[in-house]
């Protein structure tokens, strides 16, 4: 066989290693079965096997060493000093910076052995890259797509305020200062969906309806819930990391490392005095993301 | 780059002729010596794959409706363990081919570390220096042995659930401390709730960590004392012969762990292993037959199978039969395994060192107790599906039982009586080729002289 021949065999071989590494990005994306991936995998690594077999048969050349054993051999000073020698030569034999390198001189030399033909090296390296891409794909298995999840919770237009003992806010039931809170209807415990509801004093709080706001319970910087309500002077603080949140101004950022307000509730009251909500949130709650606009 | 790289860490360290010397160290050419490379890729392999099905896998025994894709199980009661494998098996992504994979490379795993022990036993390679690195691969086998069953036993379907059973009443029947061994282990009586994690854990972590410093001390052990060799020219017992780790060993090397992991992709893909949907969530009241567990059980499932009914009760206190077949045995055979460098050694009266390695003709009883001890593993590993044998060959199952009795001590006898005086023919009959030392002179004339060197 030709030397060009032999070459073109380990092309091939590097060429089905990269085919079978997109195959399975491919078949990975495409949710192909189980035999799909696997067959994309299997030729990859033959390719990869393929190619390292040419390129120790055909491209480096045949070398032999000889090593002097000295193990078994019972420590003597001499030995005991040769085992102990890198730690000398570290602590006071330090070697100028541009001594010559006998790690680097076996090095270069290995690497010039190996790449005898730069454009299969090329390929080699480009193959490579393409697996080690493909090796990182399995990642996407490990959970679901994102979709619009966090831009939804469970509040619908006309679920009721349920409290955690599982009665209904109405209309009747809080005092001027007082603050609760509240899951949709039927989704008590959701981490998503908690908000809070608050009666402010008469003229205070922009379109409150009958002095009722809502606002999302989950702190628009690090998630805590937003627990503290000081009613005295409307505002909501966070005890996590103290941002502090105008409840008369649609829960905007007074002070403290939040970056946004707090998503309103849009509220009605209906005729049987049950306070609902008039929608979901018009914005994700919670903190940031890359994809919240 | 490099240079200036190497010359950093050397300014730190010392480390450059430290790297010269590795990367210039010699590896025997033989491919026998590659064996003991494929347990390690097969390793790499069971982690990387290991730790994907780690990060779906739930170890909890909480009974839930399975209410998934496979529509023959939709409405069975099953624990959330065994629901998790149903969703990387037919939800996840790929999720099957990697568990797939993850369960033949535990097969291929402990298969080549089998074939690898051969390899240093009929060669003699274990005699002194490397004497203490069979004692650490002994170690290791076994290890494995328990990380392969612990695996297997974790996705609480019907066979594992079973083989479980069989292990705990094994774990129970130790004198003294066994009651509380198997407390202590599952949390409570069998199937504890905490089982499932208790085993996950020994299974990713406490199994795995032990592997992997065993695995490091048998490196750094065959890295001190070099590679043994097979006679040959310029070989001699004071040297190594062999290409350079860099850059010949390593491309030849690469060429293996592709090809393990192409090997173990194929039939992770194509050869379908532990179907758990088919044998259903474990239930304390079911049994499928045939069962046999993974290969590598096997020996020990036929041991229980072949074992003497023998309990002892003595001042009101009982020692169960499965404690001969399920206990005693393995650690015999272990203690055997152990020791034999050492045995061999005294019996021998050989204390040197060996780094040329035998061909198994040149020692025939040493050959000889090797493949007796074959014969040996062999028919319990037979006997480990006589009811399979039985069905297929109408032969009644209490004759094949005490067909397995018998083989298990008479057949190893015959293999050693056989093994010995074929390689003792062998051996007498030359079987080591070795040319006439000649001194080789060219004449002035043209044309060679041969002298042979006494």
């Amino acid at each position: 066989m030709s030397g060009r021949a032999r070459e073109v065999l380990v092309a091939v071989a590097t060429g089905a290693a990269a085919a079978g590494s997109v195959g399975f990005m491919v078949a990975l994306v495409l949710h192909e079965d189980i035999h799909w991936q696997g067959a994309a995998l299997v030729l990859a690594f033959a390719g990869f096997m393929l190619a390292a077999i040419g390129w120790a048969r055909f491209i480096l050349p045949r070398e032999q060493v000889e090593e002097e054993r000295t193990a078994g051999v019972p420590s003597t000073d001499a030995s005991h000093d040769a085992l102990l020698g890198v730690v000398r030569q570290a602590n006071h034999d330090t070697p100028n910076a541009h001594h010559d390198n006998i790690a680097a001189r076996d090095i270069e030399r290995g690497a010039q052995q190996l790449n005898r033909k730069k454009w299969l090296g090329r390929m080699m390296i480009a193959a490579v890259g393409l697996f080690g891409l493909a090796a990182l794909f399995p990642i996407s298995s490990l959970g679901p797509e994102p979709d619009d999840t966090l831009f939804h919770t469970k509040w619908r237009r006309g679920s009721r305020l349920q409290r955690l003992d599982g009665t209904f806010v109405k209309q009747s039931d809080l005092n001027v200062g007082a603050m609760e809170t509240v899951f949709p209807e039927g989704n008590l415990d959701d981490a998503q969906s908690v908000a809070m509801i608050l009666r402010m004093p008469d003229g205070v709080g922009r379109d409150a309806l009958n002095g009722y706001i809502a606002y999302s319970k989950v702190c628009t910087h690090a998630g805590c819930p937003v627990a503290l309500y000081r009613a005295a002077d409307h505002k909501l603080v966070c005890p996590c990391h103290q941002s502090v949140f105008d409840a008369a101004n649609d829960a905007a950022v007074l002070s403290g490392p939040a970056d946004h307000a707090l998503p309103r509730l849009p509220l009605q009251i209906g005729d049987d005095g049950y306070v609902r909500a008039d929608g979901d949130f018009p914005e994700p709650v919670g903190p940031g993301f890359w994809e919240h606009a | 780059m490099i240079a200036r790289l190497l010359d950093w860490t050397d300014e730190r360290l010392g480390s450059s002729h430290f790297i010269h010397k590795a990367l210039r160290k010699a590896f025997p050419d033989h491919w026998s010596f590659m064996l003991g490379e494929i347990n390690f890729y097969c390793f790499l392999v069971l982690i990387a794959t290991g730790t994907f099905l780690a990060l779906w896998y739930v170890p909890s025994t909480n009974e839930i409706v399975y209410n998934g894709p496979y529509a023959l199980l939709r409405g069975v009661k099953m624990s959330e363990a065994f629901e998790s494998v149903m969703r990387i098996s037919f939800q996840v992504n790929a999720g099957l081919l990697i568990r797939q994979i993850h369960h033949w490379a535990a097969n291929v795993f402990l298969a080549a570390i089998v074939v690898h022990m051969c390899r240093i036993f009929f060669t003699g390679s274990f005699r002194k220096p490397r004497d203490i690195n069979w004692v650490v691969g002994v170690l290791l086998f076994f290890t494995a042995m328990f990380e392969g069953f612990s695996g297997y036993s974790i996705p609480d379907d019907l066979l594992s659930g079973m083989g479980l059973r069989i292990a705990v009443s094994i774990l129970q029947s130790v004198p003294f401390v066994g009651t509380y061994a198997m407390f202590w282990l599952l949390g409570g009586a069998f199937p504890s709730t905490l089982m499932l994690q208790r085993l996950f854990t020994l299974h990713v972590y406490i199994m795995p960590i032990l592997l992997l410093g065993g695995i490091s001390v048998h490196m750094m052990i065959l890295w001190r004392q070099k590679h043994a060799q097979f006679p040959g020219p310029r070989h001699t017992e004071r040297n190594v012969v062999g290409s350079p780790l860099f850059p010949n060993y390593i491309v030849k090397t690469l060429a293996l762990l592709f090809g393990v992991l192409g090997v173990l992709t194929m039939l992770g893909a194509f050869v379908q292993i532990n179907p758990v949907w088919i044998w259903g969530p474990y239930r304390s009241d079911l049994a499928i037959t045939p069962a046999q567990p993974d290969w590598y059980v096997g020996w020990l499932e036929g041991a229980l199978r072949i074992g003497p009914h023998w309990a002892i009760h003595m001042f009101g206190h009982m020692v169960p039969s499965v404690f001969w077949p399920g206990l005693v045995l393995p650690f015999i055979i272990m203690v055997v395994l152990v020791s034999y460098p050492f045995v061999e050694a005294f019996v021998t009266g050989d204390r040197a060192e060996h780094n040329l390695l035998d061909r198994p003709r040149e020692k025939p009883a040493r050959t000889a107790l090797g493949v007796a001890f074959f014969v040996f593993m062999a028919g319990l590993f037979l006997a480990g599906a006589d009811d399979l044998e039985a069905r297929y060959t109408n032969l009644p199952l209490e004759g094949l039982v005490w067909f397995y009795r018998l083989f298990c001590i008479f057949g190893p006898m015959l293999a050693f009586a056989v093994t010995y005086a074929l390689a003792g023919g062998l051996k007498a009959r030359g079987g080591v080729h070795e040319a006439p030392r000649v001194r080789l002179t060219r004449k002035a004339e043209g044309g060679f002289s041969e002298d042979e060197i006494p």
